[in-house]
């Protein structure tokens, strides 16, 4: 069967490509965008470490087909850095040691910086449920809701 | 020989015990870290993998000729294309395994022994083929009567997984096969005199169930096999010394025509220390010609790679009225799955490990069933004998009227201790953390109405072994840090930490890297919690080797002996004034002129790691239950352990942290669901449910240091201990709470519901 032709923006990038139509986005990013900081823990939308943002909203790329960024605007791991500087999320993970592994880790960043961009002020609780659809088996969560906690604080100026 | 003083200042340490982000930090953060599915060759196929979809069959035979005429499908292999193997036991983790199995394991032969046991595998040029291809390929089983549960599986009449099993450790050895594999045994002293003093005695039956290690990350690699012969393997793994071993053996190919690259890996806990893919891989490469990538699913992680085994305890365990337990006794039966090697064995051994006890006794059977072969889980084999124990000291400690925290402590193993599994203990950090357990402000403050607080303690031998570090100096001074280890979970920042003390540099001019099977010797996996300090030893000895080189570079440039110059604060100096006035030279200045004065500098060491400090822990928890639900909520959790010395006190505070919280998971939630045909109900993370960041409180951790004498910085393994007293500390805290002892794993809502349900039917009954 022919592929599909899609025009979409990654990173605000214009990007085609050119994909089988039961593709889904995750696959496409990895395998034929070759962005593989979005991971597959599972393929089922139960784990998170696919998340990335369309048009403002966040999604788990395994559960949305390829063909379905037609003209959409896609944020993923890739794009969160600005040029040579890290988001201040990035950075607290990095201080609050809010990684073991790191497979995780993008989709907790992509996750995080979703929430404060709604709730530039949220509550520990709020964080946590938030962050409820990514999974991390490392870190016991502590020090990751420390650093986007720490994260808003740094955000909001405080 | 030039002095030496590890670069320390006032016998302090500089940067031991600092935190500084770690070196792999950036690609973490960034998307750019390369785990084993993100590695793209030219032209790589995709391998696929048929599965038995019942769990225990005959295979009569294998037809793969349909599947082999589909376009774009470039190879299949089956049993047919591996040799059997021999009996042959070698080190996996902490567990022996037996190639005559590993070869069954990641191919069927005789038989389908648990549903997802690999039957062949296909390489194509695109997934969709191959898993057209997998529909294609007919099997013709006669399917057997199964065995799940240990019951079952002892039973006298029960179906045989191995009809030429006889059980090891028997004397004399049974005539007939069955499905134990092995029995063993430790003993010391005479339990039944032991319980004849005792004033209390409390016997109980405990189980667990199956448990996951549930890593982000699937198994994945890329295999590349070369016409002459060679190949390489991109995969990710604990261990690809390991990898190479197994695959080599497999493959029938000489260690040196194999170089394996540990990718980043998305955790293991144990479960990435043996070969699932690597070898189909290889196989299906070397079949096509061309390079092949598999990566699981996460249905298949969780139907084909390895538990942790579910588990029966019978415990009895007498105490006297003023604390003193005066024997302990335990009868323990852990599922091997479909191949022996259950790690009963550590079970055993860790079970009354805690312990000062002068009558012990601890039989351990490891029994085969139609399950995926278990695999090493943090830990392996602690978690469920110390739950059982841990559980009837807490019941002791109220039969006889004393703080649980206070029973312990009075019967704690302590320095000079024969454990029950046989050694003395050296320095060791029980005691240290029951005392901290105590004076903390989360035992003594207040607890609500209706809930429950638990505390128990746990131990994990950890272990050394085989270990390779390479330091090359760059020359600007910097430093390439090679090692054998795959970083789990930070460990490039605690070996950089160890070479800037050793060598007294700023940790940021050292750069680290896991070096490939290619680079340096052959060194054991990252399991047993042995890499801050295997490594760390291996590190320490290569900044030791290099030290002595820039000594002789500064020697010969200031044209006098080698003794009568030191290293010291990151500089060679004159060994006092009798040496002559010279000054300093840095690592930077002897870096830069190293091609003058006899060539580059470069640190090695290979070592066999010896006296790994055991690390103990102790666990306090307040828990809340619904008593409409079911539901247990974890209200607060603290965590104290030893850990010898931390090197970066954030990465071991997360082990803490990471292993609690999968032990709340153990306990109240993770279990395997089956069923009549022996096929996994729950192979997702729906199903499956593992512990997310709205079930769990901060997790509050108390680091104790008590030094491990064989490192030079006292450091021990931290990272198993953490897993093993959270299923004894929350069943001890559900029974404050609802005065309702829970000895079946998980205290999932439906079984605290019923039990709660059952609590009133004597009631009822009246
Ligand atoms: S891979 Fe998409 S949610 Fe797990
Ligand atoms: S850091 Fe390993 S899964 Fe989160």
């Amino acid at each position: 069967m022919a592929r599909a032709h899609v025009i979409t923006t990654v990173n605000g990038d214009p990007v085609e490509f050119l994909c089988d139509t039961e593709q889904t986005l995750l696959d496409v990013l990895r395998d034929e965008l070759h962005l593989t900081g979005s991971k597959e823990g599972c393929a089922s939308g139960d784990c998170g470490a696919c998340s990335v943002i369309v048009d403002g909203r966040l999604v788990c790329a395994c559960l949305m087909l390829g063909v379905e960024a037609q003209g959409h605007s896609i944020e993923t791991i890739e794009g969160m850095a600005g040029g040579d500087r890290l988001h201040p999320l990035q950075t607290k993970f990095l201080e609050h040691a809010a990684l073991q592994c790191g497979v995780c880790t993008p989709g907790f960043l992509v996750a995080a910086k979703s929430l404060l961009e709604r709730n530039p002020d949220p509550t520990e609780t709020e964080v946590r449920y938030w962050l409820a659809g990514n999974l991390c088996r490392c870190t016991g969560y502590d020090k990751i809701v420390r650093a986007v906690l720490d994260a808003a604080q740094e955000m909001r100026g405080g | 020989m030039a002095a030496q003083n590890g670069g320390t200042t006032n016998g302090g340490t500089r940067w031991i015990g600092t935190r500084p982000v770690r070196p792999d930090g950036v690609d973490k953060v960034t998307g750019r870290a390369r785990f084993g599915a993100d590695l793209h060759l030219p032209n790589m196929l995709v391998g696929k993998v048929l599965r038995s979809p019942h769990a225990h069959a005959r295979i009569r035979s294998i037809d793969t000729s349909a599947a082999l005429a589909l376009p774009g499908v470039k190879a299949i292999v089956t049993r047919d294309d591996f040799d059997d193997l021999p009996s042959e036991f070698v080190p996996a983790g902490e567990m022996l395994i037996n190639y005559r199995d590993v070869v069954r394991n990641v191919m069927a032969r005789e038989k389908a022994l648990f549903e997802g046991h690999p039957l062949a595998a296909v390489a194509a040029t695109s997934e969709k083929v191959a898993k057209e291809a997998l529909d294609l390929i007919r099997v013709d089983y006669e399917v057997l009567p199964h065995v799940l549960d240990i019951d079952e599986a002892i039973a006298p009449d029960a179906p045989l997984l191995h009809e030429d099993m006889i059980t090891a450790g028997v004397e004399p050895p049974p005539s007939a096969p069955s499905n134990v594999a092995k029995v063993v045994e430790f003993a010391h002293g005479d339990v039944e005199a032991g319980f004849a003093e005792a004033d209390v005695v409390v016997e109980r039956e405990f189980s667990t169930q199956p448990v996951h290690q549930g890593y982000i990350e699937p198994h994945s690699c890329v295999a590349s096999f070369a016409e002459d012969g060679q190949a390489e393997l991109w995969c990710t793994t604990q261990g690809h010394f390991v990898v190479r071993g197994h695959c080599a053996k497999l493959l029938g190919m000489e260690v040196s025509k194999l170089r394996v690259t540990a990718s980043e890996i998305g955790g293991g806990f144990g479960g990435k220390t043996v070969v699932y893919l690597e070898p189909l891989a290889l196989a299906l490469s070397r079949k096509s010609g061309h390079p092949v990538k598999m990566t699981m699913s996460r249905e298949e992680v969780f139907r084909a790679s390895g538990p942790a085994p579910g588990t029966w305890a019978r415990v009895r365990v007498g105490v006297t009225k003023d604390g003193r337990i005066t024997a302990g006794e335990a009868e323990l039966k852990y599922q091997a799955g479909a191949f022996q090697g259950s790690p009963v064995q550590p079970g055993c051994m860790c079970a009354f490990a805690p312990y000062d006890l002068e009558h012990v006794k601890v039989t351990g059977y490891d029994v085969v069933v139609n399950r995926p072969k278990v695999a090493a889980y943090r830990a392996p084999g602690a978690p469920q004998s110390e739950y059982a124990v841990e559980s009837i000291i807490d019941e002791l400690a109220k039969r006889i009227g004393m703080d649980p925290v206070e029973l312990r402590l009075k019967n704690a193993a302590r320095e000079g201790t024969r454990a029950a599994y046989g050694p003395t203990f050296g320095p060791i950090g029980l005691v240290e953390t029951l005392e901290a357990a105590r004076s903390h402000e989360h035992y003594r403050a207040p607890l609500a109405p209706g809930r429950g607080r638990g505390v128990a303690s746990g131990f994990w031998f950890n272990i050394g072994g085989e270990t390779c570090a390479t330091l090359n100096l760059g020359e600007d001074g910097t430093i390439a840090l090679v090692a054998g280890t795959p970083d789990i979970g930070g460990s490039r920042a605690a070996l950089c930490l160890q070479t800037a003390e050793a060598l007294g540099v700023d940790v940021e001019k050292i750069r680290p890297l896991i070096g490939d099977t290619s680079t340096l010797g052959y060194t054991f996996l990252t399991g047993g919690s042995r890499t801050a300090f295997a490594s760390g030893l291996a590190v320490i000895e290569a900044s030791k080797d290099m030290i002595g080189q820039l000594c002789e570079r500064a020697a010969k440039i200031w044209n006098i002996p080698v003794d009568a110059v030191e290293w010291a604060d990151g500089e060679a100096r004159p060994a006092g004034a009798n040496a002559g006035e010279f000054d300093p030279l840095t690592l930077a200045d002897l870096a830069g002129v190293a091609g003058k004065t006899g060539g580059p500098i470069v640190g090695r060491a290979q070592i066999n790691a010896q006296g790994a400090g055991p690390s103990f822990g102790t666990h306090l928890v307040d828990v809340d239950v619904d008593r409409e639900t079911g539901r247990v909520t974890i209200e607060r959790y603290t965590v104290i352990q030893d850990a010898g010395k931390a090197v970066h006190p954030s990465y071991v505070e997360g082990q803490l942290q990471g292993g609690a919280v999968q032990g709340i998971g153990w306990a109240l939630n993770e279990e395997y669901v089956y069923d009549e045909y022996g096929r996994l109900q729950n192979p997702g993370f729906l199903d499956y449910r593992i512990p997310v960041c709205s079930d769990v409180p901060m997790i509050d951790t108390v680091i104790v240091e008590v030094a491990n004498p064989t490192h030079p910085y006292g450091v021990r393994g931290v990272g198993e201990t953490p897993i093993v007293p959270p299923m004894a500390a929350i069943a001890n805290a559900v029974e404050g709470a609802l005065g309702i002892r829970f000895t079946d794993l998980p205290m999932s809502p439906p079984r605290v519901l019923k039990a709660l349900e059952e609590a009133h039917i004597p009631e009822a009954a009246d």
